[in-house]
């Protein structure tokens, strides 16, 4: 016979708590950073590394500037999410600097000046993020090519690229697919003459869509374990892909197509682990759809009418802003009140 | 409000324009990427001030309530196309680089703030004084915020001064930062959003320590659009 176990209410079963969250997060980022250092070498772990470091050491002293317990705050992993999602959306190979102004601006500026986990208004990886590519968009557009059309440097070399100042060969870069598709649309090229190019690969580029694959593998395993909800990022795909296939089905030589969008640049990433993070997103369930829907859409503006290459950053960062207001609009109707 | 030293606090610090009324902000946003473009706006706007403070105090008893919204704004065009103009022959260069943001100095509602709810109320002296430490107060917002942004988007201090100084201000320019690579986001609108929201949390904090209570805004403040 079954036994039944008896307790008082709450019946509910308690959400697990920061710490595992982030390690869970962590854990779904692990495929994508994997098949990342498989595709662009060294300079993956390395970023993760050098980030990770500033990232605990930017925290732990604003925590002792503002007199809160360091260990704790620490221990919960925010921090570690926070620079791992920063360093994989950097090129791999930007110098040591540039990753540490990102770092303080995410850590310093946009999590402790609002007042730490779970008051700041804004993503604070993206925020991070977005002050780098605005001040340095030269270093920003700097990728190294993925391992199919040249070996990566080795460890020597990616050392001295990103702690030494030294500039990365040119024969070892290579234009993103989404650069190589504005370039390309810019010289009057089509997308057929383009797709022909080694850098674009099967669908959304060589190396590039593996290592998106890998995002949304630990993507999905956070939506079933729901760390994530689904809304958003189906919200996120939806936002971006509507509007694509609509570009596209009109004119297939100057829009690509929707699963290229999908597949390249940030929005994996974005979809699955930057607009999920809890303390930014909006929190009702009709409110998630269409935050992720915004994010995507502004996705899709920046990547097809924008100054910038991708516009996952800017979509979340907007919808930062709106999700006060989507969460005021979208509140669920409690049973038995009135329309 | 005729204690001199009050009117002085309240233009420079307590109740700045810049850091606490939070009037001017466009003007005060838009052109301080340097020192010298901050400057020279806020000399052009501390001379708006005590010209449209003098002259609405001296009208004020024959002013019609009902009609001083108008009269105030002919004052301050006046003051402002006078300047203008001045700037037209005096300075040419200043002039282009500070461009459409001196006839906006009509816009500014702290001006209008302060005909408002200062010279209108008080005799002329007093309103002149007032109009001087607003001015002042607002220029030294608009240079510190100059300094930051210039400093940290481009490695320099007093960078052109020669347009606000002529031959004197050749040699002024400072490198303080050598082969500086330049931080773009200082220099574009962000930097000032930025810059702002960083220098009033810091005046927060000093007023914080001081243990002195925050002034609210006026109410005479509110209304007059965020020009």
């Amino acid at each position: 016979m079954r036994e039944f176990p008896v307790a008082t209410s709450p019946h509910l079963p308690p959400r697990a708590s920061v710490p595992a969250l982030m390690y869970r997060v962590l854990a779904a980022l692990a495929p994508g950073a994997a098949l990342a250092t498989w595709q662009f070498g060294w300079g993956v772990p390395l970023q993760l590394a050098l980030a990770c470091l500033l990232a605990v050491a930017a925290e732990a002293a604003m925590l002792a500037l503002r007199r809160r317990p360091v260990g704790r705050a620490l221990a919960d992993g925010s921090v570690l999410v926070t620079a791992a999602l920063l360093a994989l959306a950097l090129p791999p190979y930007a110098p040591w600097w540039l990753t540490a102004v990102a770092v303080l601006a995410a850590v310093v500026l946009a999590k402790h000046l609002y007042g730490g986990l779970g008051y700041n208004p804004f993503n604070p990886a993206m925020v991070g993020y977005v002050v780098v590519l605005v001040a340095f968009p030269r270093e920003l557009g700097h990728w190294p090519a993925p391992a199919a059309l040249a070996a990566g440097p080795d460890l020597a070399t990616a050392l001295s690229v990103v702690f030494g100042g030294s500039p990365l060969p040119d024969a070892l870069t290579a234009a993103t697919p989404l650069d190589h598709v504005r370039t390309g649309l810019s010289m009057n090229r089509t997308l057929a003459e383009l797709r022909a190019d080694p850098v674009m690969g099967r669908i959304a580029g060589t190396g590039w869509e593996w290592v998106a694959l890998g995002y949304l593998a630990g993507g999905l395993w956070l939506v079933w374990k729901r760390v994530a909800d689904w809304r958003i990022p189906l919200g996120f795909a939806a936002g971006l892909a509507l509007p694509a296939l609509l570009a596209w089905g009109v004119d297939p030589d100057a829009y690509p197509s929707p699963l290229f969008h999908l597949l390249s640049g940030g929005a994996m990433l974005g979809a699955f682990f930057i607009a999920t993070d809890p303390v930014t997103a909006s929190t009702t369930p009709r409110g998630r759809l269409l935050f992720g829907a915004g994010a995507g859409l502004v996705t899709f503006l920046v990547r097809g009418f924008g100054g910038y290459p991708d516009g996952v950053a800017f979509g979340v960062l907007l919808m930062n802003m709106a999700a006060p207001t989507l969460d005021q609009l979208t509140r669920p109707r409690v049973f038995g009140e009135r329309r | 409000m005729s204690d001199w030293r009050a009117i002085a606090a309240d233009g420079l610090w307590r109740n700045n324009p810049g850091l606490v009324q939070l009037l001017g902000l466009c003007p005060l946003l838009a052109v301080t990427s340097t020192v010298v473009n901050g400057l020279g706006l806020g000399l052009a706007t501390t001379a708006t001030l005590v010209i449209s403070g003098v002259t609405v105090s001296a009208v004020r008893h024959i002013v019609r309530p009902e009609i001083r919204i108008p009269v105030f704004v002919l004052v301050i065009a006046c003051a402002v196309t006078t300047i203008e103009l001045l700037m037209q022959a005096w300075a040419y260069d200043l002039y282009r680089v500070l461009g459409i943001f001196v006839p906006l100095i009509v816009t500014n509602c702290g001006i209008m703030g302060r005909a408002e709810a200062f010279a209108s109320r008080n005799p002329v002296p007093a309103a002149a004084f007032d109009g001087l430490a607003m001015g002042l107060g607002f220029t030294a917002v608009l240079v510190v915020l100059g300094a930051l942004r210039e400093l940290s988007g481009q490695g320099t201090l007093f960078d052109h001064a020669e347009l606000l100084l002529g031959p004197l201000g050749e040699g002024l320019r400072v490198q303080v930062i050598e082969h500086y690579r330049g931080f773009l986001v200082s220099v574009l609108p962000p930097g000032a959003f930025l810059g702002l929201g960083l220098l009033i949390a810091l005046k927060n904090v000093i007023d914080a320590r001081r243990g002195a209570r925050p002034v609210a805004v006026p109410a005479h403040a509110h209304g007059h659009g965020a020009a």
